[in-house]
């Protein structure tokens, strides 16, 4: 197959699958506490739901807070071009590496607080503040821990990353587990799940990311939604490709890409039962907190680049 | 066993050792600290069998029981005795600013990493690498008795500190003659008793193990 129609590919499947794949987290959670689930279609209905509802906009609203649903939407499919899902032979992923990959996810966010200041809402101020702050503190461990891999692998770029860590031999390396563990605690932090945010409640003491986008409605809300799905989806991507890449396509052989589809959902499926596992056992933590569960993040993340070194 | 997995091996309990040590420093609850303390000791009695595995020096099998026999069971069992004596097993510490002691940590372990370099350097053996983390162990048990506050989590700093020294023994050297562990072991022994009526005489004075308290010198403000 063509790169370019690999790239399309993996661009389809992540805008398609994304939606199933929230849908799935919220069955398999559904299911471990006992409650009757909303299908995993659900997130499509409401994406659906969104997109044909009129748009509420305040006053006061500037241009910011319009552009942002469509720059989230966009940056997020772009880093989804960037990172191989199932194939290393992408021609996108020369344009950007793990930095400016995170970079990515940095704009997105600050396009999201801003937007979340500029109706002027008290909410909107507090979630993008709190969102600020996890966000200084996620961002340098999971700097950190990318970097634990690119040691491993001796390239920042994603592709080079994920053949060399799909071709290693296997062996215990503990600069790996370290950088595993605090890739984790960092994605549950920046994906805004619990022990950092619940994504389910829109309890004002609480919430975070749900206060920013409060005042969002019609298609700009579904916009940011599906994005929100996608950038979950990502980062689980981005751990798949950093530390299990195994069943990935090194080209475009067509048996090769089904095999790398279908290791990409199980493994995209399993990973989702232990975020739920995960998410099932913990309770969220005083915002006060995170800044020690995200500075662990930073230990863990760091002691893996130095047993890295001692090591290794 | 093939060597290459035993190095490996050897690499992961050092560096799941480092991460207790770690943990010890930052963690608040009093049992919580045992239970660490306890997990570090069982690593290192894992990994000192498995070198005495691999190089065929026998006496680091005795040396692997008695770290399991003491480190795992009986110096915890003590403390937490002690700990339920003294009615403190509910208490939680509070501490100054744990990120702050996380980066002096991480610091610590890059110190001594430059520090063991040379050693590493001259080394033949399959440890070498893992003398830096051991030193670090060392390191960061003495952090713990500096930060701490509360006596009997610089006891267990001290501990860790211990469990650092074995550890480096055994991997510079394939650890100390058996003589010498013997008498280690039996003078930790010999401490946690002597630590257990310290603790009982600062209680009873002070009513609290809280080793601020020390520093007042009447007994009315």
């Amino acid at each position: 197959m063509h790169p370019f129609a690999i790239e399309l590919l993996q661009l389809l499947m992540l805008l398609g699958l994304a939606p199933a794949f929230a849908g799935w987290v919220k069955v398999v959670k559904c299911r471990l506490q006992g409650r009757t689930s909303p299908g995993i279609l659900q997130p499509y209905r409401d994406i659906g739901r969104l997109f044909v509802k009129d748009v509420v906009l305040a006053e006061n609203a500037s241009w910011i807070f319009r552009f942002t649903p469509y720059l989230a939407f966009g940056v997020t499919v772009l880093a989804g071009g960037i990172i191989p899902l199932i194939s290393v032979d992408l021609p996108l992923a020369a344009t950007a590496d793990i930095i400016a990959l995170v970079m990515l996810f940095a704009i997105i966010r600050f396009f999201t607080a801003l937007a979340g200041m500029d109706i002027g809402t008290a909410f909107g101020g507090m979630g993008a503040s709190r969102e600020m702050m996890i966000s200084s503190l996620a961002e340098p461990a999971m700097l950190m821990a990318v970097f634990t891999v690119s040691l491993a692998s001796s390239s920042t770029s994603l592709t080079h990353m994920v053949t060399v860590m799909a071709h290693n031999p296997l062996m215990i390396r503990p600069s790996l587990a370290f950088a595993l563990i605090a890739f984790i605690m960092i994605a549950l932090a920046e994906t805004g799940r619990i022990p950092v945010d619940n994504p389910a409640t829109h309890l004002e003491l609480t919430m975070i990311h749900e206060a920013m986008i409060l005042e969002y409605s019609g298609r700009y809300l579904a916009l940011i939604e599906w994005a929100g799905m996608m950038k979950l989806m990502l980062f689980f991507s981005l751990g798949i490709a950093a530390f299990c890449p195994w069943g990935i396509a090194a080209g475009g052989d067509p048996p090769d890409l089904a095999l790398g589809v279908a290791a990409f959902i199980f493994k995209l499926m399993l990973g989702g039962v232990i975020m739920v596992l995960i998410e099932t056992g913990l309770a969220k933590m005083r915002i006060f907190r995170v800044s020690e569960y995200l500075g662990s993040a930073f230990l863990l993340a760091t002691l893996g680049m130095i047993a890295f070194f001692i090591l290794e | 066993m093939s060597n290459a997995l035993v190095v490996q091996l050897n690499m992961l309990l050092a560096a799941l050792i480092l991460l207790t040590s770690f943990a010890l420093l930052v963690q608040r609850r009093i049992f919580a600290i045992l239970h660490i303390f306890a997990w570090q000791g069982f690593f290192l009695g894992l990994s000192t069998a498995i070198i005495g595995y691999a190089t065929g020096v026998h006496h680091l099998y005795v040396s692997s029981l008695l770290t399991l026999g003491m480190k795992v069971v009986l110096l915890p069992y003590i403390l937490y005795k002690l700990i339920h004596k003294l009615k403190i097993h509910r208490e939680i510490e509070s501490m100054i600013n744990t990120p702050a002691t996380m980066m002096v940590g991480i610091a610590l372990v890059i110190f001594s990493y430059h520090l063991t370099a040379p050693i590493r350097q001259l080394s033949s053996l399959m440890t070498r690498s893992t003398l830096a983390l051991a030193l670090a162990t060392v390191m960061l048990g003495l952090l713990m008795m500096v930060t701490r506050r509360h006596a009997v989590s610089q006891i267990m700093g001290f501990l860790a500190m211990e469990n650092g020294l074995f550890f480096a023994a055994t991997s510079a050297t394939y650890g100390m003659p058996m003589v010498v562990e013997l008498g280690v072991a039996l003078d930790l022994l010999i401490a946690a008793f002597i630590f257990g009526i310290f603790f009982f005489h600062i209680n009873t004075t002070f009513d609290s193990l809280d080793v601020e308290q020390m520093a007042k010198l009447k007994e009315t403000d």
